[in-house]
């Protein structure tokens, strides 16, 4: 099928050039890697209640159960949303243009690059959990795996959405500015650092808007053992919905004018 | 049958309420094998046309056939059929990513055709030679010259051996000896593969010397359409220009009233041109009637029209008087096209 050879042409080449300058993608991993190493210490102190544990396995476990899936979330979140950038340049270039007149599928000019970029993602997430489990994180497999799921949702929906927004402001002066406007306000609604039920009423009442919030409740229950219960369902049902809505909005700019 | 067909194409551009014609309904006929240029001042519709053309751009109305596929039924035919070099400078570039290889961009545009990839290989060591890029494979696009690059661009446009290809301003920023290196290999595209050639352009010389045919486009409409040689055969013969050693104004009586002059006006730096016909015969005659009146003369100057002059005479502008804006020409969702166009219309 054409879509996806056309797809895996684009992924293969802008996996091959992120390969040619892997330090972007260790650069990347710094932000939530310092979290863990320099901000996770301080919720070990915490009691494990207000951070939704059961207090049995010790506060270190549950530190960490606590705060993975949220260093993940955001993981995912800046590392899907920033890929905008590269399109821009891609688009200065007049890479975008030249694909366009070739009978490539305008679908996969999008698809290849999300495809390249849930790759990167996946990597990164590995290497976050695995510092983690060096620090004391323990949860089921099933739960890291079921983490991992999530980020791919996040990623596919918000880097389409990404380069969709970059392709039509064509401006990384624009851009950046619209990015830190919605993804900081999404970071402090979701609960990522510190548990929700810390909030005072209306706060707790404003984050219902953030649909991360939803994916990481679903996610803690998972690195606490608990898979089949209505925050799980909420989470992935919040998670595909944002997936699809974001894939849709993404594809309908890069297949305007004479699909 | 004509390779590119064109009828009434035409492009509005909505902006801030205002609506703006940058194309008002375009009449084309290539016929294969042809280079055939395509001149205008910025902002009169060229690269509007051009985006119409290969399907970058959806016209407002008129229909055309593209290498045998219907513009507006099959664009993905057209794309299949036809190669597509952008402009190099300005808002965006040529096409080539700095950071990739030059084996990598010859061998991906070649999977963006779904060639397979030893065909793919084939035709990068094809184009590497037509196209003198041997030995770059390894290199990173960015570290090649300009010609280089612009050499590069056009290869893509040629991985999978279109009938038909379209150069945005194909030398626009080159140094004139890689301009000239350039259109040696546009006429080997040519005579070699019998490719037919549409191009852009914004120096007169370049479409003298390499167009067969010449379409000039202004205000959204061809104004003329012609072998260069017609088209220059339109203005009024040749142009003369002679300096006299005083009595001007008498000098000026007596050529005006030859027959074989179309007109005398006198330049700002005191000099005298004449229109006239086949310059080269009236010549001798123009001096025997100055030699007798006792005019003497202290230089005489005899030019063939240029398609500057052609392009004077269409538009009532000169060409080059807006080179010096080319960088802001290109205009990759056409709004800038239609703000100038808009421009050009109150001008």
């Amino acid at each position: 099928m054409s879509f996806v050879h056309d797809t895996l042409t684009v992924f293969k080449r802008q996996l091959r050039l992120s390969l040619r300058n892997p330090a972007w993608v260790i650069i990347a991993l710094m932000q939530p890697i310092l979290y863990l190493v320099l901000f996770g210490p301080l919720l070990t102190k915490l009691p494990a209640q207000s951070l939704g544990g059961s207090g049995t396995s010790g506060s270190t476990v549950e530190a960490y159960k606590f705060f993975v899936p949220g260093l993940l979330i955001q993981l995912g979140l800046f590392g899907s949303t920033f890929v905008g950038f590269a399109i821009i340049s891609d688009w200065r270039a007049g890479v975008i243009e030249r694909y366009r007149v070739t009978p490539v599928s305008r679908l996969a000019i999008m698809g290849g690059r999300v495809l390249r970029d849930v790759l990167v993602l996946m990597v990164q997430a590995v290497i976050l959990v695995l510092v983690a489990l060096a620090f004391g994180l323990r949860a089921p497999v099933t739960a890291v795996l079921i983490g991992l799921g999530f980020i791919v949702l996040v990623a596919v929906g918000l880097a389409s959405v990404s380069y969709a927004t970059a392709l039509l402001v064509k401006s990384e002066d624009a851009f950046a500015p619209m990015l830190n406007s919605v993804v900081l306000p999404l970071v402090l609604l979701s609960g990522i650092m510190l548990p929700l039920t810390l909030a005072p009423g209306w706060l707790q009442g404003i984050a219902r808007i953030s649909p991360f919030r939803y994916i990481i409740d679903a996610m803690r229950e998972g690195f606490k053992g608990h898979f089949a219960n209505t925050i799980m369902l909420e989470g992935v049902l919040v998670a595909a919905g944002l997936a699809l809505v974001c894939l849709w909005l993404g594809s309908r700019v890069f297949v305007r004018e004479n699909a | 049958m004509s390779i590119i067909e064109a009828k009434g194409l035409a492009r509005t551009f909505k902006s801030r309420k205002r609506t703006v014609a940058a194309v008002r309904g375009v009449d084309l006929r290539v016929e294969e094998g042809e280079i055939v240029g395509f001149l205008g001042p910025n902002g009169a519709g060229k690269t509007t046309t051009l985006r119409m053309l290969t399907t970058l751009l959806a016209p407002t109305a008129g229909s055309a056939t593209v290498a045998g596929a219907d513009l507006l039924r099959d664009p993905v035919g057209v794309r299949r059929r036809i190669g597509y070099v952008p402009q190099a400078i300005g808002q965006t570039m040529g096409g080539t990513d700095p950071a990739a290889l030059v084996s990598e961009e010859l061998l991906d545009q070649a999977a963006l055709y779904r060639l397979s990839k030893a065909d793919g290989e084939r035709r990068m060591r094809e184009l590497t030679g037509q196209l003198d890029l041997e030995g770059l494979d390894d290199r990173l696009v960015k570290t090649l010259s300009g010609g280089q690059r612009r050499r590069l661009e056009i290869a893509l446009g040629l991985v999978h051996e279109p009938p038909l290809v379209f150069l945005d301003e194909p030398t626009t920023g080159l140094d004139p000896q890689s301009r000239s290196n350039l259109w040696e290999h546009i006429r080997a595209l040519r005579s070699g593969l019998g490719t037919t050639v549409f191009l852009t352009t914004h120096y007169l010389e370049e479409a003298d010397a390499l167009c067969d045919r010449v379409f000039i486009i202004d205000h959204g409409v061809i104004v003329a359409e012609g072998t260069p040689d017609e088209l220059k055969r339109r203005i009024s013969g040749d142009v003369v220009t002679l300096q006299v050693n005083g009595a001007r104004e008498r000098a000026r009586e007596l050529l005006a009233g030859q027959e074989i002059v179309e007109d005398v006006t006198v330049s700002d730096d005191g000099a005298l041109r004449l229109n006239v016909y086949h310059g080269a015969e009236a010549l001798p005659s123009l001096l025997r009637v100055l030699d007798d009146a006792g005019v003497t003369m202290h230089s005489i100057n005899l030019s063939r029209p240029t398609l500057d002059d052609v392009f004077l005479t269409m538009t009532g502008r000169s060409l080059r008087d807006d080179s010096a804006s080319a960088r802001r020409d290109h205009t990759p969702d056409g709004k800038d096209a239609a703000g100038n166009a808009a421009a050009g219309t109150r001008s």
